[in-house]
């Protein structure tokens, strides 16, 4: 179970790695760049589809960099991308000063990668895996034990290291993953949906984690499709859709710039009579499935309009990136 | 234009041997299983073939026919435990459990990763032409001071095995294809290499046929070895084994690449 969900604050010296955060660009040897991930005009397809379209942004070190967007975007492509699991047709890839995927095996040495799907050795006990894969890294068995207490510390797992992965919960192996992600004391964490299918206390144990990660200098790309997880660790966002970006900022900017106004959201009653009746109140209005949304600088107004009208639910509360989120990329499902 | 196929090569010396100890460590947890189930099938074999058959045949090649029989059992349970290790846990590994794909976010490249996992079936052969090897020698069968000079022969029949076999896991879309792949090859090539009779008995293309093919290369070298006689032509046969080791390995990680790494 996941201990004690108060979050007893991490003491530095007990994580895994170094206790004074050292920037990427302090140990580049000559490479000082404050760049971590650099794609420039990449484009990836699969057969016809084009699956990652003349895409461009920078990571910066030290910060977390959100890619956001519907399923088949191209997220999981962008992360094989990085790691040089996959070779872009065009465009120009950096990760840590190195190209990739040429020199991908040199940057991966400072990467660590929690993927979409875990792929933990089930064979294994928890220190089991953690030994595999600091071997993967040319880590003495040795090297391994000295650093196992503080990540299973780290990943809450103390009193599972004994026990098979087969044993753990999926709450518990996201957080072994993540833990395992750290052996190489990594300069970037790439983290695909870290916490997909986590429950809520699960989701702010690694939240929390993340932070404490950031704080130490770490670099972060992560795509999730929590929007408030976005909001909070992200300092910088990318939408995707279909592989192109489209839009890109950090996270208050982008509510500012696509929303900038209250929402108020109806539930109950039939949402496109409701809308005819708010439409000339509101700045935008939408359905999604039962829900009207409307973006409305005077909600009050809109509030007024609505009143007494029976079996309706309101919600009036500040923009979020939900709404950005669904402004940017449609509400209907895709595929 | 040469970077690209980086990935597709070990970047080192020792890379693969994290991946080598990764599957020794999950051997270890099953060992006496597996080792049993490997040195099985070749021991019945052996007891049912040379027992039964050596009764009516007596002398081939100037020995009774268990101890002919032994040392092509030893290279046919080299050859089957390298391709069943690789066909089966490899493929699993790559991808049902996507081992691969975990050790492929670290420092390792594919080369790395193909090297281990031939590495490693090579180890398993050992252990299995090994095994045989013991109670041969132990029932009188087989020479035991000429036993060091059969284990290199054992292992390097073990990876180029291996190498033919992840040739054919790069290419197989699932584990199906893998009977055709034993059926069609590895079982007449037990027939034609003179594992279980001499390769005089077969008409003279036949002949020529398994001279090309490589478990008759590893029969030329661990029989002599076994029966303490003079190998000749050894360093065709190294050669020719090699060969296949090299090639095969080459291919099959260019396979894989295209494969794993789309
Ligand atoms: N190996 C492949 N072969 C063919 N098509 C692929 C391959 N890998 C991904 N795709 C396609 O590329 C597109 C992008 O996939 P990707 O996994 O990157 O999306 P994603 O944004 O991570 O989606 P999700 O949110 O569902 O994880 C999808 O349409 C997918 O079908
Ligand atoms: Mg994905």
């Amino acid at each position: 179970m996941l201990g004690g969900v108060e979050a007893a604050p991490i003491s530095r010296q007990t994580i895994a790695m170094e206790p004074a955060p050292v920037t990427p660009a302090d140990r580049g040897a000559g490479r000082v760049s404050n760049v971590a991930i650099d794609f420039t005009a990449v484009k990836k397809s699969y057969g016809e589809k084009v699956v990652v379209d003349q895409l461009s942004f920078t990571v910066a070190s030290g910060k977390c960099f959100g890619l956001l967007g519907p399923n088949g975007a191209g997220k999981s492509t962008i992360a094989r991308l990085i790691l040089g699991m996959s070779t872009p047709e065009a465009g120009k890839i950096t990760v840590l000063g190195e190209k990739v995927p040429a020199r991908a095996r040199l940057a991966r040495k400072r990467i660590g990668v929690v993927p979409q799907a875990d792929n933990l050795d089930l064979e294994f006990t928890v220190r089991e895996n953690l030994l595999v894969f600091g071997r993967y890294f040319g880590m003495t068995a040795k090297d391994v034990e000295k650093i196992t207490p503080s990540l299973l510390e780290f990943a809450r797992l103390e009193s599972k290291a004994d026990a098979r992965v087969t044993e753990l919960s999926g709450g518990m192996k996201r957080r072994l993953t993540l833990a395992r992600a750290l052996i190489n004391d990594p300069d970037i964490l790439i983290l695909d949906e870290p916490t997909t299918g986590l429950d809520p206390h699960a989701r702010h144990l690694i939240w929390e984690r993340l932070r404490a990660l950031l704080s130490r200098g770490k670099t972060i790309l992560l795509t999730t499709h929590f929007m408030e997880e976005a909001e909070r660790l992200c300092d910088r966002l990318c939408v995707l859709e279909a592989g192109r970006k489209i839009a890109e900022g950090p996270p208050h900017t982008l509510i500012d710039e696509q929303i900038g106004c209250p929402v108020i959201e109806v539930y109950g009653g039939d949402p496109n009579e409701l809308c005819g009746l708010i439409k000339p109140l509101a700045q935008r209005t939408e359905i999604s499935g039962e829900t009207l949304f409307c973006y409305a600088p005077n909600p009050e107004q809109v509030l007024a309009r609505l009143r007494g009208r029976t079996g309706l639910r309101l919600l009036q509360r500040p923009p979020n990136l939900e709404d950005v989120f669904l402004r940017l990329t449609g509400r209907e499902m895709r595929d | 234009m040469w970077e690209q196929y980086a990935a597709a090569l070990p970047a080192n010396a020792w890379n693969w041997s994290a991946v080598w100890r990764r599957n020794y460590m999950a051997w270890r947890k099953a060992a006496l299983a597996s080792l049993l189930g490997n040195l099985a099938e070749p021991m019945s074999a052996l007891f049912g073939l040379g027992f039964g058959l050596g009764l009516m045949i007596g002398q081939v090649d100037g020995i009774s026919y268990v101890a002919f029989l032994a040392a092509g059992m030893v290279a046919t349970s080299a050859m089957i435990s390298a391709t069943f290790e690789t066909v089966y846990g490899a493929f699993a590994r790559m991808n049902a459990q996507r081992t691969w794909d975990a050790i492929l976010c670290t420092e390792l490249t594919l080369g790395d990763v193909v090297l281990g996992e031939l590495a490693w079936a090579a180890t398993k052969a050992v252990l299995a032409g090994t095994g045989i090897t013991i109670v041969a020698a132990a029932l009188g069968y087989a020479a035991w001071p000429s036993i060091p000079y059969a284990l290199p022969a054992i292992a390097l029949t073990g990876v180029a095995f291996a190498s033919l076999a992840m040739v054919v896991i790069a290419l197989a879309p699932s584990y199906d294809y893998f009977v055709f792949y034993q059926t069609l090859f590895l079982t007449p090539m037990m027939y034609l290499c003179g594992a279980i009779f001499p390769v005089a008995q077969l008409p003279i293309a036949l002949q020529r046929v398994a001279e090309a093919l490589p478990l008759a290369h590893s029969i030329d070298l661990i029989r002599p070895a076994m029966l303490d006689r003079d190998a000749s032509s050894v360093g065709l046969h190294v050669g020719v084994l090699c060969l296949y080791t090299v090639v095969a390995f080459v291919v099959s990680a260019l396979l894989l690449r295209r494969r794993l790494m789309r």
